[in-house]
């Protein structure tokens, strides 16, 4: 407490009036500001980050190995095309557990009392929810491409063009995103990160009773009817279409949805965005009430 | 506008679901002074702070916070005030310079102005040899006052301190009320709540008493002390058949009515004069032949305080937020 002059309060902090545009460049900045808190903790925490990339890895080669080499997808034998065929349910996976990430991370600031920081600072409103969202989609490009290259590893190919292999990751990117207001809307209701591990009670089926590991034509009726219709399985027929993944002829699509998969991997997202955006930004706003 | 009180707080109500928080707290603080809000647990104080630091929408009553309204300018109050709320909010997954940076940026320093207000932050609460650590590692001194550093980033003319001690070890509270009277020296305002008696009377110049989401009293620490009683004379009998009698001798040497625990076979009273309080009372004891396990003087507790101020017992229900 050397001195006391850099504490003096100041008689008005800078220039009150502020225009739409120049609003809008500082929610740009704080949102920024908040994507490069994010990846100063992956940058100082980078053993968190290579477990929770690993989890997925894991699961990579585990269904390949142990449980592919029992499933016939393609009608040619056991184990036959199934890298081809689970690999881009594992990406469509990735992307739907990711809201845990999100709910987790949302929950979190709010327990630790930043969310309260934030609310009391002179920062844009919406920068703790678009920083969030920029951050976890730069880092959901970043899961992509490392479960990508571990796939390229273990013989996985895209039998589709540059342009069809892009479109299917950016197709990703785009369910990843519509979630990522599922989790905050989840995080914000949830009261402690306690709670939150257990989100893994709804991520499981929303990952899993769908065409990510078994084609829905394989299931009981009533449950292929679920799992045809869940949004992670349009996403994963979609993107196996546009890599040209070699075998699935052999599948008659059984479902509607089934057949029109691309469409529907571009509008569910869209629906999940257009139900829980104004739930999330209303679960934000009664942090007031 | 110089005279115009830092916070002025006229009726404010909050209703919860299933409970009143605030029932019209009135609140009124001169610039430059530190305000104490002094309460048991669900008394009311977080939804104070909530309210006036723009967290939190009253249901009823106003609010100016350094000359603005809290609900209609709450851009113009946030630009003007620090809150260090119940936990700390400082990253631990950053180090102590990079958290204060970040805040300086939503703060909208630029990135060298950001920079310079880190380390003369870190300066000022005596965190720069710890300034490349993260606070994970840190005390739980030190990290209330990264705390304090970054809800300072803009020198706000009003803070907020939401019970600023809690939980922290003799050590670190003492650090924390060094850092706290160097802001008020410096002419920031500062509301804090607590509900340590001591604390209240270390650092305010005033201390208001809210119960039940009232205002209870208003005072000096002094007075408040005043009204409590300095000193509480004690005594236990070793035959609680005797706690009556003993009592009777109390009211007849120092013609107070002494507060009875039957359970525990205990009397206390408020006293002025404590020493001469008890030598008089022990003597009647002697006298009487009263056998007394213990007599002595203590002061008092919060939670007697309470006892004795609200004449009801303390509800341990949780702080509402």
């Amino acid at each position: 407490m050397s001195t006391t002059t850099p504490l003096a309060p100041t008689a008005a902090a800078s220039p009150s009036a502020e225009s739409a545009g120049s609003r809008l460049i500082w929610a740009l900045r704080d949102c920024w500001t908040i994507v490069l808190q994010e990846f100063t903790h992956l940058l100082r925490q980078p053993s968190t980050f290579a477990w929770q990339i690993g989890f997925p890895v894991v699961m990579v080669l585990m269904f390949v190995y142990v449980f592919g080499s029992a499933m016939d997808v393609t009608g040619q034998g056991a184990g036959e095309g199934y890298v081809d065929f689970a690999m881009p349910g594992m990406f469509a996976m990735t992307m739907a557990l990711g809201f845990m990430d999100t709910a987790y991370a949302v929950t979190h600031n709010k327990e630790k009392g930043f969310m309260d920081r934030f609310r009391s600072m002179p920062m844009s409103g919406s920068a703790p929810v678009t920083g969030r969202a920029v951050s976890d989609v730069i880092r959901a490009a970043l899961d992509l491409a490392i479960i990508a290259g571990v796939a390229l590893l273990i013989g996985w190919r895209s039998g589709g063009s540059l342009q069809a292999t892009l479109l299917a990751f950016v197709l990703l990117l785009w369910l990843r995103l519509a979630l990522i207001f599922l989790g905050i809307y989840l995080g914000l209701c949830i009261k402690n990160t306690e709670t939150a591990g257990m989100l893994f009670a709804v991520a499981f089926p929303l990952g899993f009773i769908s065409s990510v590991f078994t084609p829905p034509e394989m299931m009981p009726g009533w449950l292929g009817a679920i799992a045809a219709w869940n949004p992670v399985s349009s996403t994963a027929t979609a993107i196996r279409e546009l890599f040209e993944t070699p075998g699935i002829e052999y599948l008659e699509p059984a479902y509607w949805i089934d057949g029109h998969a691309l469409i529907a991997a571009i509008i569910w997202p869209a629906v999940i965005m257009a139900v829980f955006l104004p739930l999330a930004v209303r679960q934000f706003r009664s942090l007031s009430r | 506008m110089t005279d115009q009180p830092a916070v002025q707080a006229r009726g404010l109500v909050k209703r919860y679901k299933n409970k009143t928080a605030l029932d019209g707290v009135d609140l009124e603080v001169p610039r430059g002074t530190v305000h104490g809000l002094l309460g048991p647990n669900g008394a009311g104080k977080t939804t104070t702070v909530r309210i006036l630091s723009t967290l939190t929408d009253a249901d009823e009553g106003t609010a100016e916070v350094a000359g603005f309204d809290v609900r209609t300018q709450a851009r113009e109050v946030r630009r003007r005030i620090g809150l260090t709320g119940q936990q700390t909010a400082v990253d631990d997954l950053m180090t102590a310079r990079q958290n204060l940076t970040m805040f300086g940026w939503l703060f909208r320093l630029d990135k060298a102005a950001a920079r310079r207000r880190a380390d003369e932050l870190l300066e000022v609460f005596g965190l720069t040899e710890a300034a490349a650590r993260s606070p994970k590692k840190f005390s739980g001194g030190m990290r209330r006052r990264l705390d304090l550093a970054a809800s300072m980033i803009l020198a706000p003319q009003v803070l907020f301190l939401d019970e600023p001690t809690t939980g922290l070890d003799p050590a670190g509270r003492r650090e924390v009320w060094e850092a706290v009277r160097s802001l008020a020296a410096s002419g920031t305002t500062v509301l804090l709540t607590t509900h340590y008696l001591d604390e209240a009377d270390k650092l305010c110049d005033r201390i208001s008493v809210i119960d039940q989401g009232r205002n209870f009293i208003e005072d000096t620490p002094a007075g408040l002390k005043r009204r409590i009683g300095d000193e509480r004379l004690e005594a236990v009998v070793s035959d609680p058949a005797e706690l009556t009698r003993l009592a009777g001798v109390v009211t007849r040497v120092l013609n107070l009515q002494p507060d009875l625990e039957q359970t525990e076979a205990r009397l206390s009273v408020a006293v002025q004069d404590g020493v001469s309080a008890l030598t008089a009372v022990a003597a009647e004891i002697r006298a009487e032949e009263i056998d007394v396990a213990d007599i002595g003087l203590r002061r008092p507790t919060l939670d007697e305080a309470f006892l004795h101020l609200t004449s009801r017992p303390q509800t341990t229900s949780e702080e509402t937020r």
